[in-house]
């Protein structure tokens, strides 16, 4: 493996102390930066050099580090996770940049998800959402077997494509109407592709749907901005689906 | 005879489990509502628990350090989980499970609670379709199974390469159900830092909440621990940055027993090191050793020259190869399990025949499975581990051999708990990768998730009930007590100490060094000197971190440096615990391997005669050395025999 | 159905049936129009435009037409606004032109343009032939089924206009062009919302979207262009 080392890069940050602070971007320099590393592990250099210097290191969520948590959200030179596809914040490696290059990282944007400190955003909203219907209403324990019901090869395989989403939160701050549909339909359409979450298909569209408004997200607008920036690639054709699931489940109400 | 109580049931084994619950007691639907019990973390255990006790109709109180439960580290486990099902009428069944779970462990677990695992585990996987988990399909509808490494059997269900995540949004969801309905009270960004005990019971916790620093009181009738494992003490892991063992350690520290602290998985196939800049190792599927085949030079020369880039792999011919694995262990060949992979590989890279520019890889090559079955069939099997690989490493494994190095995986050592899942403590419960747990010595693949649900859905919440039932009467608990006060005052001294020692070099200094130390000493490979020596330096690392360690920001807001500095200081109280332990264990099994106790041939020799036991240790003071208790392990039902892969 | 109409899908779908039912109208105005061209003695497209004034079916139309642009219009506005409150901070750097296109983010200034458009567009031919009446459209005897109806010389009117003027007949292929692009996107979107759409429709709604689109702006381009190169 070659490694290339990035002698100087600079880093324009968003800072912002708490939520009410008004916030800024403040520019670092980051020396010596191997083109294998991961962009948080630059970020780490970076907070290193901070601790090194007294100054309070730059506040950003993570913690797998493996592409799958989903606790990774920052938007870098103006796309989510960064400048590559199908990849989080924490899979996208330094050799994406080039020498003396100013890299903008800003946290996600939307009403939704405010800011806590500088690059870290609530995202509670999407938990409300997930409240509000996203399961299937059965105890533990006195359930059938495994088996008992059959599950088209096919319809497994949708549903899994749906159930892949990491509830990052990139769909948002891509969407130019910062919308939670991509998200809210891949959960959707998850338990609608399986018997087991049909039952309680209708009443769980018409209850997300309403939260996801409720919460002060955006309108879909197709756009499919969303379905690029994923980083697990979920199609909007889940978005139909929630259409479809939804349309139908109020006309019957 | 110890004084450890394991509490195990009589009668034969296949019966232990119903004979249990049908003697214990049992909480009325009216008087669960009057009981509050605490869950700290919410992956697979604890999410299951707090589900499941929410539904029985406790008041729960659970908590996570991150934004949601869901992004807990069992998200993260691919492979996929085991089951008795006997679905591919391949003679398996609960026994078969139960026996291959004790000898991969290494005859270093409980009979009954691995035969209790297995029982539960086809329930497991019930619950889990029913909740609407998209588990693989055969195209007649019926649920799909792979094989998985070390057993004869195909019992592994799984959802792609995701398995651990679609179980956590499953189990998710089932909290999600009671988090609407109020029966679970979810406190995301909050982190446990203390257990409050009240006349010896554990009564409580003191937490912080991450986003405003405020400490905070929780009183419950119990206290669940379902943190997961400390594999962060080696700093470089497959763990997630956040996970840490502080939950476990103060459990230890207020009087719970700790298991087999030495036991920790090595896991063959991780993307190596890529230099000091690391900071987290990434792994691949150990489904890869199925068709790529493991080599490293055979000459240093070529050795030498890979590790300074002035040849590539495809450079070196099939005869220069040394196939390493189908050499030493001719009928496992490249899937030997977990531990002994990771030995050769080590074994391979110390003696100087190791690849990148650090010499710390082996290749995993899949020419010859490409050659054999073409890229087609490779790239359906494997496709998004080639992509991820090659996203990080800039390496495109079709065309060259993929890079891998052994990294610190699972810790199957953790609290000592009973039959119960209780701890020393009455009313601490402990269940997952956070309790010492079924694995024994060393955990086989696809077992994990396993556990984590057994324990969450189908054990704890039927022995809690043995204990909360005598609590009926205990009104809700005071979190104005003195206690609580006092210990909500020493959380807030440690802290306050912590952040004004003002230092001159970060938490990451020190936590780096510590994984050094314990890579080196108490890592792959382990002799008395070097354990001796790891004691010491971890004790004067550790005095020198109270001394100059340097946490920016203030107390009472979001500080990342705080947190990581109070989980700093706790495992360099636990490295030195687990050397302790290695040290006291004079013998080779699972993931426990002594230079000392090896056959002749150099592989990992047992000692049946002296460790047939489980340690459990005891705190005795920051001061004071540990006490070592025995808990001697009978074996009824599995003749013991040494591990043999050649 | 309570709370339909307020809800972002039922909004979304608000627009989605009202742009469908405009882009059928488009098409037909389409067709008709292209009568222009294939008779230039304009007796053809007189008796299109007669047709159309004196069908009951299709006077019963005309204000369902206009209601439909008014919701479409209306909507899309309170849509966009809500849109806009959903980010109060708006990012510093944006790159999105990966990530989709330039007519699918901004629907709302086409569409915009398009209504200037529209507002030309009657004050040209709608107007004067419903409302203030002009001299062109002195009536003609054209022969229809063997008897000769008298009708307006709508054609007069239209042919006048794009050999009078350079400016007018850029500015109608401008207006072609636009809601081209309008329905590049408009037209899968609209079907996507109803929620017809999948991963095997996706690409064929995209191809037909496309295809709709260039038969739209170059179909209306055309008459303009005709008059403009012809005459």
């Amino acid at each position: 493996m070659a490694d290339v080392i990035l002698k100087k890069i600079y880093v324009k940050v968003w800072r912002q102390s708490s939520p009410s602070d008004k916030g800024r971007f403040e520019t670092y320099e980051v020396e010596n930066v191997s083109q294998g590393s991961s962009f948080l592990e630059m970020m780490d250099i970076l907070n290193e050099k901070l601790v090194g210097e007294g100054k309070e290191p730059i506040a950003f969520d993570h913690d797998c580090r493996e592409g799958i948590c989903g606790m990774c959200s920052l938007y870098i030179n103006g796309r989510p996770h960064g400048p590559d596809t199908e990849i989080t914040t924490c899979q996208l490696h330094m050799r994406k940049f080039s020498e003396g290059e100013t890299i903008t990282v800003e946290p996600w944007r939307a009403g939704a998800f405010p800011v806590i400190k500088d690059l870290i955003v609530d995202r509670d909203a999407f938990e409300k959402i997930l409240q509000s219907g996203g399961f299937v209403s059965v105890n533990t324990g006195g359930v059938p077997d495994g088996n008992a019901i059959p599950v088209s090869y096919e319809d497994a395989e949708e549903a899994m494509d749906a159930a892949a989403c990491i509830g990052c939160g990139a769909c948002v701050s891509a969407c130019k109407n910062s919308s939670a549909m991509l998200f809210v339909s891949a959960k959707v359409s998850h338990l609608a592709k399986l018997p087991q979450g049909r039952v309680e298909a209708k009443k769980r569209a018409r209850n997300m749907v309403a939260k996801m408004d409720e919460l002060g997200f955006g309108g879909c607008t197709n756009t499919g901005a969303c379905e690029v920036e994923c980083p697990k690639a979920i199609s909007i054709s889940n978005i139909a689906r929630l259409n479809r699931e939804y349309l139908l489940a109020k006309i019957s109400e | 005879m110890s004084i450890l109580n394991s509490k195990i049931p009589e009668g034969p084994l296949a019966e232990k489990w119903s004979r249990h619950k049908a003697a214990i007691k049992v909480v009325s639907p009216a008087n669960k509502r009057k009981l509050d019990v605490i869950v700290v973390g919410t992956g697979l255990a604890g999410g299951s628990a707090a589900a499941s006790l929410a539904e029985l109709g406790y008041n729960v109180h659970a908590f996570c350090y991150q934004d949601s439960p869901r992004r807990a580290h069992s998200i993260a486990a691919q492979g996929g989980i085991n089951a008795a099902k006997n679905y591919q009428n391949d003679n398996d069944s609960i026994y078969r499970l139960f026996y291959d779970t004790i000898k991969g462990g290494d005859y270093r677990a409980r009979e009954a609670n691995v035969y209790r695992l297995a029982e539960v585990s086809p329930n497991i996987i019930d619950q889990c379709v029913a909740q609407g988990v998209p588990f693989g399909r055969e195209y007649g509808g019926t649920l799909a199974n792979r094989s998985f490494g070390g057993v004869l059997v195909s019992r592994t269900f799984y959802a792609r390469g995701q398995t651990g995540q679609q179980l956590l949004l499953g189990c998710y969801a089932a909290m999600n159900r009671q988090i609407a309905k109020g029966s679970i009270k979810m406190y995301t960004r909050h982190e446990m830092l203390d257990i409050v005990k009240i006349d010896g019971k554990a009564r409580g916790i003191i937490a912080r909440d991450m986003t405003t620093g405020e400490i905070k009181r929780f009183g419950g009738h119990a206290v669940v621990i379902a943190s997961g494992g400390y594999g962060n003490v080696f700093f470089l892991s497959t763990n997630a940055m956040g996970c840490n063992g502080s939950a476990s350690w103060v459990a230890y520290k207020r009087g719970a027993y700790f298991g087999n602290p030495c036991f920790v998985q090595i896991h063959p196939t991780c993307i190596p090191v890529h230099g000091d800049q690391q900071s987290k190792l990434t792994l691949m599927s150990e489904s890869l050793r199925n068709d790529g085949r493991v080599w490293t030079p055979k000459k240093k020369e070529d050795a030498v020259k890979l590790q300074k880039g002035e040849i590539g792999p495809n450079d070196i011919a099939d005869e220069d190869r040394d196939f390493y694995l189908e050499r030493r262990y001719p009928s496992y060949g490249n899937l030997v399990p977990r531990d002994v992979a990771s030995r050769a590989a080590k074994e391979r890279c110390d003696a100087g025949f190791g690849v990148n520019n650090t010499g710390k890889a082996v290749f995993l090559d899949f020419k010859y499975a490409i050659q054999r079955l073409g890229e087609d069939v490779i790239k359906a099997r494997y496709g998004n581990l080639f992509q991820m690989y090659e996203k990080i490493t800039d390496v495109d494994p079709y065309k060259e051999p993929m890079m891998i190095y052994p990294a610190i995986h699972y810790s199957m050592g953790g609290t000592w708990v009973d039959y119960n899942l209780m701890t020393t403590v009455p009313g601490l419960y402990s269940i997952g990768e956070a309790n010492f747990s079924d694995h024994g010595a060393n955990r086989l693949g696809a077992s994990a998730l396993m556990q984590g649900l057994a324990d969450g859905y189908f054990v704890l919440p039927y022995t809690i009930g043995d204990y909360l039932a005598d609590e009926i009467m205990t009104p809700k608990v005071d979190t104005n007590a003195p206690e609580f006060e006092a210990v909500e005052k020493e959380v807030v001294g440690r802290l306050e100490k912590l952040f004004n020692i003002k230092g001159k070099n970060s938490v990451d200094h020190f936590h780096k060094q510590l994984g050094h130390i314990m890579w080196d000493k108490v890592g792959m490979s382990r002799n008395e000197q070097g354990l001796k020596e790891a004691i010491e330096e971890i004790k004067a690392l550790r005095a020198e971190f109270w001394k100059d360690v340097f946490i920016p920001g203030e107390m009472n807001t979001l500080n990342p440096e705080l947190e990581k500095a109070a989980r700093v200081a706790d495992f360099l109280e636990l490295g030195e615990l687990m050397a302790r332990d290695a040290l006291d264990r004079n013998e080779s099994c699972g993931g426990h391997y002594r230079e000392e106790s090896t056959t002749e041939e150099g592989e990992a020799k047992r000692d049946d005669e002296n460790f047939v036991y489980v340690s459990a240790w005891e705190y005795k003071g920051d001061d004071q050395e540990p006490t070592l208790h025995k808990e001697d392990l009978i074996f009824e039902n599995v003749k013991l025999v040494q591990r043999s892969y050649k | 159905m309570s709370n339909f109409i307020t809800a972002s899908i039922g909004k979304k779908f608000m627009m989605s049936v009202t742009g469908l039912f405009l882009m059928m109208f488009v098409l037909v105005h389409l067709s008709l129009n292209l009568m222009l061209i294939f008779d230039d003695s304009g007796d053809l497209f007189n008796m299109a435009a007669h047709f159309m004034a004196t069908n009951p079916a299709i006077r019963i139309m005309e204000p369902v037409l206009a209601l439909g642009f008014i919701v479409h219009i209306i909507w899309s506005l309170i849509i966009t606004l809500q849109n806009m409150k959903a980010r109060p901070v708006k990012f510093a750097k944006r790159d999105q032109k990966n990530a989709s296109s330039w007519a699918s983010r901004n629907m709302l200034i086409l569409g915009s343009l398009i209504l200037v458009f529209l507002v030309v567009h009657i004050m040209n031919f709608f107007w004067k032939m419903k409302v203030s009446g002009d001299p062109l459209l002195t009536h003609v005897h054209v022969m229809q089924g063997g008897t000769e109806v008298a009708m307006e010389n709508a054609y007069a009117l239209v042919a006048s206009l794009f050999k009078g003027s350079m400016c007018y007949g850029v500015l109608y292929i401008l207006g072609s062009v636009l809601l081209g692009l309008h329905m590049t996107h408009g037209f899968w979107s609209a079907f996507q919302t109803i929620g017809f759409n999948n991963t095997v429709w996706r690409k064929r709604l995209e191809r037909i979207a496309t295809c709709f689109a260039v038969i739209v702006a170059v179909g209306y381009s055309i008459i303009p262009l005709y008059f403009m190169l012809k005459f």
